[in-house]
């Protein structure tokens, strides 16, 4: 497989959040500023990348049947350093993110990617899918944290650009994400037909 | 088959062990780390941190912790008292709360909370807010000034749509105040205000 389109995929023609539709949970849930959109993304990313090499490496010897609780009990051991990482070197990033980094392990992207991709291909072409579908997650997981942060306290990734009173409020609450999610999905679909 | 998964659990335990033996030392310090700089920013500027000790409020409930700073020549400029109130809107809020000598409020930093985003979350801004008197809390004294929002006949202005933060947040503060009051450092004359009999706490 040409290992450059398997890494351009992520980003565009099957953005996880845009186009496959997977992982909403953290998507709307964490992206109210545009530096927690980031963080969000790059740990999911590290995850990502880690599982898919490790469920590439072990895939002849793991039996069919126990396949998927292997897979989860790799992606937790993956998540739950990523959270011990963050917890001790970027304490300010783990406490606005909180409660959503444990929840990386049910990220349906990450099993997906593990099941659908990492499963069936060799390290190399794993770990490319990996990052591709990360970096797009990131990518998307950003764009809708700026947008939301823009909109609704007049700052993008804390600098303030109009002053908070006139910021939406709605655009940092939960409506906000889905309203805002629903027309960037609409947009990347009407280029993507072009 | 399931020796293949007990292989499975078995290593990543031990990734995990490691990885956890390697990151306790930076999470404590870094904990302590972010204890301190919230103690030194809502206290007037001091030399030492003594030892700080613990105290249920009189209503019961879980101790609060006190942090006493001294000057250079030992002298009680402040105790950071880290309280808390279970009544948010989105259950528990933890603060450090500074008091002078005296009582008065030098200043409070927000620890943890889960208020909702621009709204609940505002307090740390809010009960700061220089400009706006009727809001602010800091350089007042619990003692003369009646820490309930001005809706529930208190001296406080809550903030914008936010009115159960706000007394959350009031009731952690009279907690930490009140419990303060009944558990002076024991070692240190107080200034008269210390021999109050007064005591109401947790009304709420």
């Amino acid at each position: 497989m040409n290992q450059m389109n398997n890494f351009t995929k992520g980003f565009f023609k099957e953005n996880p959040i845009f186009v496959l539709l997977l992982g909403m949970c953290p998507t709307l849930g964490v992206t109210s500023s545009a530096i927690n959109g980031l963080g969000m993304g790059l740990a999911t990313t590290f995850v990502l990348v880690m599982a898919n090499i490790v469920v590439s490496m072990v895939k002849n010897i793991i039996p069919e049947k126990v396949r998927i609780p292997s897979f989860i009990v790799i992606i937790a051991a993956f998540v739950t350093v990523v959270e011990l990482l963050m917890q001790a070197y970027l304490p300010a990033l783990f406490k606005s993110l909180g409660l959503f980094i444990p929840l990386i392990v049910v990220n349906c992207i990450v099993l997906g990617r593990a099941e659908a991709f990492a499963s069936k291909n060799d390290v190399l072409s794993s770990a490319v899918d990996g990052a591709s579908m990360g970096l797009g997650f990131s990518l998307a997981l950003t764009m809708l944290g700026t947008i939301r942060e823009f909109l609704g306290s007049g700052m993008m990734f804390g600098i303030k650009i109009f002053p908070e009173d006139y910021g939406m409020l709605l655009f940092v609450l939960a409506p906000g994400a889905f309203i805002a999610l629903g027309y960037l999905i609409a947009l990347i679909n009407r280029i993507r037909k072009v | 088959m399931v020796l293949t998964l007990f292989a499975v659990t078995l290593i990543s335990a031990t990734v995990l062990g490691f990885v956890h033996s390697l990151t306790k030392d930076a999470i404590e310090a870094s904990k302590l780390k972010a204890q301190n700089e919230a103690i030194k920013s809502i206290l007037p500027e001091f030399d030492s941190l003594g030892e700080s000790w613990k105290a249920a409020p009189t209503e019961g409930g879980d101790s609060l912790t006190f942090f006493p700073a001294y000057d250079a020549s030992k002298n009680l400029v402040g105790v950071a008292v880290k309280t808390y109130s279970k009544n948010g809107f989105s259950g528990l809020i933890e603060l450090m709360v500074g008091f002078k000598p005296d009582g008065e409020i030098s200043g409070y930093q927000v620890l943890e909370h889960k208020e909702t985003p621009g709204l609940g979350s505002k307090a740390q801004a809010w009960f700061s807010n220089e400009t706006k008197p009727k809001q602010n809390i800091i350089g007042k004294n619990p003692e003369t000034t009646d820490m309930h929002v001005s809706k529930d006949g208190g001296q406080v202005d809550a903030i914008t749509a936010s009115t159960i933060t706000s007394r959350a947040f009031l009731e952690a503060v009279r907690r930490a105040y009140d419990t303060y009051k009944n558990n002076l450092p024991a070692a240190e004359e107080e200034p008269a205000v210390s021999s109050e009999p007064e005591s109401e706490g947790g009304e709420s």
